[in-house]
């Protein structure tokens, strides 16, 4: 860099000694000497607080009251959650003596309760003896998740470890096989629940948008076609309640004597076709962003509807609706909890379940901000993962 | 339609007396038309085999649409389309085999963002011709070697500039080794200083013998390289010949007041 910059210098140098006149009415135009580009000054926290916080009074009034009340909840916060919490309670032979939490109540979170209670919030009403099955379970699917995150895993084997690992879950829950007691699906509960219907959900879904959202753009099957529209317009105009309560009470009805799928599957299919609406929608914007002319290009190469579709449209179509097809994901995950209304125990339910408990009645403020940072922690994942990934495939593939 | 027979002196012989061997291209009283509105009036016109042909035209004179029919990006209501023996309906196995045989560059490259210059020209070879992975990179590189850009092999298009990116869409087309090839307006994006070196590819290529039919407004292009010229104007063909004739010796008022234009252009 330095070199060159002092070769640019003397060849302009030499030029201005040049004894060559210039054209005649034409000044010799020098060329600009090429230079570094100024290097950014280092970051100064005390310069930019001043420039960005502190540059008027209005400014400053407003920063300092703001510093206040964020300083005097997050101190009142701190104060209630973590200095005057009650950790433990002691055990007696009657149960759990709250007494050290009731005397601290309103002044120090009672932790000692999801203590005591975490089991339950996890696992629901599963066999308490097998509740390692349910962790395993959790376990799965979180390492499932972060396999597939990883892009150098993405290939075919994927599906397959996806085939196995679903299957482990499936034996792990229900058991029957291989020494493992039977529990019966109404007795599963908490985290594994919600994980197993938004996995599956999800995972079914996604497929089902795929092929709907090709279908609605089809011109030359227009039987399809309108077939797609309807299914998306018609579960789109109901809400996912309603779809649920479908579900659960309406659906044994038309159903014939004897023959009765499991209310969590149910569920699980009333979540896959709502989610499968949403998704195939978002797709269908991705579709119609690619321009005509990839489209042709295929077409013009010779490929076939579905080789077009797999290899040129579809990885380009994908890639720009992730940030609509992450918050779709983020919304669905959340969702799954609207499920308690039918009854089935997932995280939000069995927590509610568990401050029922005459012992813990009082202290559902703890209880819900531990949930809260449960569905946190996986949304906020995804949402991290999801930018991450837009920034990978903006460097290797720009437009 | 009939007045388009009146007007229009074509100089080529008629395309299907011409030659006992089988043209590489036919259109026989081709027909378009968008909505109500009449795209392609009569369009007739054979080309040969290793001919190169170059269509000019103003603006909305039909000329890509017509190009566009010859591998069926659009479909024609009325007349016969013939492709290397193969005429064009709406049998899809038909399709495959012109498609398989017709390579074509556009106005805009259309590569493909998502995949790497080497990607862009394996993935026909290996998809529709089944061609092994080893084999098809192997070809492709000889082609991208042709068009004088096999350092790019593994960018991606984004990185690439508008020339060497249709010099891609060349190679790319080249390597499903097609035996005509279609020219869409290939430089009409291009910056004036990238011209030159799709052009000379496009000579290149014409020079190894290949069936061509090209959409351009490079009248050099034309002179260098052209065994006749189209006019096209309104649908319909209004003037054809070699390239001399109809450049030096315009019949029609709007071929002559074209070729001003052009000219002024330039």
């Amino acid at each position: 860099m330095s070199h060159s910059t002092t070769r640019t210098t003397a060849a302009l140098g030499e030029a201005a000694h040049d004894p060559v006149p210039a054209i005649a009415g034409i000044p010799a135009a020098p060329i600009a000497a090429e230079r570094a580009r100024p290097a950014a000054g280092p970051f100064a926290p005390v310069a930019w607080a001043r420039a960005n916080l502190f540059n008027g009074w209005l400014s400053t009034a407003v920063t300092l009251a703001l510093i206040y009340f964020i300083a005097r909840w997050a101190i009142g916060f701190f104060d209630w959650a973590v200095l005057h919490a009650v950790w433990s309670v002691p055990q007696t032979d009657a149960g759990p003596d709250p007494s050290a939490c009731r005397d601290a109540k309103g002044v120090g979170a009672c932790w000692a309760m999801i203590g005591d209670k975490y089991r339950f919030i996890l696992f629901g009403r599963y066999a308490y003896e097998e509740q390692w099955r349910p962790a395993i379970v959790i376990a799965l699917f979180i390492g499932l998740y972060a396999i597939s995150a990883m892009r150098r895993f993405w290939r075919k084997e994927l599906l397959l470890i996806w085939i196995v690992a679903l299957t482990a879950i499936g034996v792990l829950m229900w058991g029957g096989v291989g020494g493992l007691a039977f529990v019966p699906q109404d007795s599963w509960g908490g985290l594994p629940i919600t994980l197993i219907l938004s996995t599956f959900g999800l995972a079914f879904a996604f497929p089902l948008a795929v092929v709907v959202a090709l279908g609605r753009r089809s011109t030359e099957l227009p039987a399809v076609r309108m077939l797609c529209v309807l299914y998306v317009e018609l579960i789109r105009g109901v809400p996912l309640i309603t779809l649920l309560f479908m579900a659960s009470v309406m659906f044994p009805l038309f159903m014939p004597e004897g023959f009765n799928p499991d209310k969590l599957l149910r569920a699980q299919v009333a979540i896959i076709l709502f989610a499968g609406a949403y998704l195939a929608e978002v797709v269908r914007g991705g579709l119609q962003a690619l321009p005509k002319g990839q489209y042709e290009a295929a077409d013009a190469l010779g490929l076939s509807y579905w080789k077009k579709t797999g290899l040129i449209i579809l990885p380009q179509a994908l890639r720009l609706v992730i940030p609509p097809l992450v918050n779709t994901f983020i919304g669905f995950f959340k969702d799954t909890s609207l499920v308690l209304i039918i009854g089935i125990f997932d995280l939000l339910l069995a927590g509610k379940v568990a401050i029922t408990d005459p012992v813990w009645q009082a202290y559902s403020t703890e209880l819900y901000l531990v949930l809260a940072v449960v569905y946190f922690a996986f949304c906020y994942v995804m949402s991290r993962y999801s930018r991450g990934l837009e920034q990978e495939f903006r460097r290797t593939a720009r437009r | 339609m009939s007045q388009a027979a009146s007007i229009a002196p074509l100089r080529s012989s008629e395309p299907r007396t011409e030659t006992t061997t089988q043209p590489a291209i036919l259109l026989d009283r081709v027909n378009k038309w968008y909505g109500a509105m009449h795209v392609l009036r009569d369009v007739s016109i054979s080309v040969g085999q290793k001919e190169r042909v170059v269509v000019c035209g103003p603006s909305g004179s039909g000329k890509s649409t017509m190009i566009r029919c010859i591998n069926r990006l659009e479909s024609h209501q009325e007349g016969r389309i013939v492709v290397d023996g193969t005429e064009l309906t709406d049998d899809t196995r038909a399709l495959d085999t012109i498609r398989r045989e017709v390579g074509m560059v556009f106005q805009s490259f259309n590569l493909f963002p998502h995949l790497t210059i080497l990607e862009n020209c394996t993935l026909a070879p290996i998809w529709v011709r089944k061609m092994p992975k080893a084999e098809a990179e192997e070809l492709a590189m000889s082609y991208l070697r042709r068009v004088k850009i096999p350092e790019q092999a593994k960018k991606y298009p984004g990185q690439l500039s508008g020339g060497q990116q249709q010099r891609v869409a060349i190679a790319r087309a080249l390597c499903m080794k097609p035996k005509i090839m279609l020219f869409d307006e290939p430089t009409s994006a291009l910056d004036p200083e990238m011209i030159k070196e799709v052009l000379d590819t496009m000579i290149g290529l014409a020079h190894d013998g290949m069936t061509m039919v090209c959409v351009t407004h490079e009248m050099g292009f034309a002179r260098q390289v052209a065994d006749r010229v189209v006019f096209m104007d309104r649908g319909e063909i209004v003037e054809a010949g070699p390239p001399n004739e109809v450049f030096e010796n315009p019949q029609t008022e709007r071929l002559k007041l074209f070729l001003s234009q052009i000219l002024r252009g330039h």
